[in-house]
């Protein structure tokens, strides 16, 4: 096996007297799907927010602990670039309602003033869709607002805009719980596409989502990382008690 | 209570609802009708594009107080426009410091403030040691009394533009200005716009903070050194004169200006309307 891209050490966060992370270590995969999980209010998103330095939003928050992106420390890189290289797709779709399709594909390179060719953006824009499985539905529509499409298409602009980035790691905080299940199992068998190229880290709360679709699952259980292991082993043969109870349903 | 009973009571309480709220409509539609009544005569041509006349000349028009009129607000505009939108974004970027706690205490008095004390305070301060009325002081006037309402009308729209917005521009590696100015006050512009406008419709038609600043000009002026005429000015000066031609000015003028209001508010509801 390859080396960790990721790597997360010691990790323990707290926002103001509440300790919401605890000692977290755990070595994430190039080009897998990385599933977290665990009831409400463990910590899944914050963990989440804590690779890209999106936690750095709320003021009071304390983070010790090193996580090492190819050996190089996140903590000590500038968080604009960190957020560049660690693309983020959220959990209900938010694309930016004045900007057009097309240009919430570029929102990134726009927004940060990188300037491109009409032929650059054109491709991008094509290979930036494609990958997001939303280019059939929307080649001709490019120049409409983003808000003008259904919740999963909007989410898929998402994951476009996120990808146009080329990103090292894909996070993604319960991105289908606010769509149906037909949407769902388009960014699904997206998710799967997907990890042929990037390293895919999703928080869910959907225990079946994590078995169908990842790699490696992370349980998390107030604060702490309990189990860590490859999906096929933890969903069969669980190590730990609470692992077992909440995959049978008996919390969370 | 029987059901008869409700049934009727039921029928009572929404028969009272559409009588008071017909009854509104009288004296608004009343006051509304008379002035194009009186105005609408005096409206012509010469009315909008020439000077007033000496008394017992017939004729003359507007014109210094709709110029003086249009400065005093774009001269106001400039002051109260980044001021309020600014003190917007700060409110709502920093909801719960104590600074900001003071900033909207600040807001919420200055708005409170009648508007003829605020005129006399100006008049101490700049007008007095300048020796002179001023198209500049009376633009200050309506600066101050246009804040409060752009402030309020822009963190109120900022506040509702959803969190996850600025998130999604963040993650991309944004710097926090550029989400701020690309992202964030793009999507409220709408809203921005609509509190701008109010206030221009609402300061348009001041004329206490007036009297002791911007004075009144029976001359076209440009001069924001000098004293300038105002259409409400113009009407408190013409309608309380003895001279019927003066007067009828005072109807034209007054005519005129609830049409400028009239076409602000109308545009503000046309905007808010809008979707993205």
């Amino acid at each position: 096996m390859l080396p960790p891209i990721l790597s997360i050490e010691s990790l323990t966060v707290s926002i103001g007297e509440t300790s919401i992370l605890r000692d977290i270590s755990m070595p994430v995969f190039d080009k897998k799907i990385t599933a977290i999980m665990g009831p409400s209010g463990c910590g899944k998103t914050t963990f989440l927010r804590c690779i890209n330095r999106l936690h750095e939003l709320i003021s009071n928050t304390k983070v010790t602990g090193k996580i090492l992106l190819n050996n190089e420390d996140l903590y000590q890189l500038n968080p604009i670039h960190v957020r560049k290289i660690v693309g983020m797709v959220f959990q209900r779709p938010n694309p930016f309602p004045t900007m057009s399709i097309y240009n919430n594909v570029l929102a990134g390179y726009v927004l940060n003033g990188i300037s491109m060719t009409r032929q650059q953006k054109d491709f991008l824009v094509e290979q930036s869709l494609t990958s997001a499985a939303l280019w059939n539905e929307v080649k001709d529509v490019l120049h409409r607002k983003g808000t003008f499409l259904s919740g999963g298409q909007q989410q898929r602009l998402c994951i476009a805009r996120a990808l146009a980035m080329h990103p090292q790691v894909l996070l993604l905080d319960e991105p289908t719980s606010a769509l149906d299940p037909i949407a769902t199992s388009h960014i699904e068998e997206l998710l799967i596409e997907l990890k042929k190229t990037v390293c895919v880290i999703m928080v869910t709360h959907n225990i079946a989502q994590a078995s169908r679709i990842s790699d490696s699952t992370a349980f998390l259980h107030m604060g702490e990382l309990i189990e860590y292991d490859e999906t096929s082993k933890m969903f069969t043969v669980p190590k730990d008690k609470r692992t077992e109870e909440y995959l049978t349903g008996k919390f969370g | 209570m029987t059901l008869k009973r409700r049934l009727v009571v039921d029928q009572l309480v929404k028969g009272l609802l559409w009588i008071l709220a017909s009854l509104l409509l009288i004296p608004l539609g009343g006051i509304i009708g008379y002035v194009f009544f009186r105005g609408i005569p005096a409206i012509n041509w010469a009315f909008l594009t020439e000077t007033p006349r000496p008394v017992g000349e017939s004729g003359g028009g507007i014109l210094n107080a709709l110029i003086g009129t249009i400065m005093l607000v774009i001269n106001a505009s400039f002051v109260a426009i980044p001021l309020g939108v600014f003190t917007g974004i700060f409110l709502t970027e920093y909801p719960s410091t104590w600074w900001s706690g003071i900033v909207r205490f600040c807001i919420e008095t200055l708005q409170g403030i009648p508007s003829i004390v605020l005129g006399i305070v100006l008049y101490v301060w700049l007008v007095v040691p300048f020796g002179h009325f001023s198209s500049f002081s009376g633009s200050i006037a309506l600066a101050i009394m246009m804040i409060p309402i752009i402030a309020r009308s822009t963190e109120e729209t900022l506040k509702r533009i959803p969190h996850s917005l600025k998130e999604a521009s963040l993650a991309l590696g944004v710097s926090y200005p550029t989400t701020l100015f690309r992202v964030i006050l793009p999507a409220g512009s709408n809203g921005i716009v609509t509190g701008i406008l109010l206030s221009i419709a609402r300061v348009s038609g001041e004329t206490a903070p007036l009297l002791f600043t911007a004075f009144g000009n029976p001359f076209v002026s440009f001069n924001p050194a000098k004293p300038v005429e105002s259409i409400p000015l113009l009407i408190f000066n013409y309608s309380t004169s003895p001279y019927e031609s003066w007067q009828r000015i005072g109807w034209g003028a007054s005519c005129l200006l609830i049409t400028l209001t009239f076409f602000l508010t109308f545009t503000t509801k046309w905007i808010t309307k809008k979707r993205f």
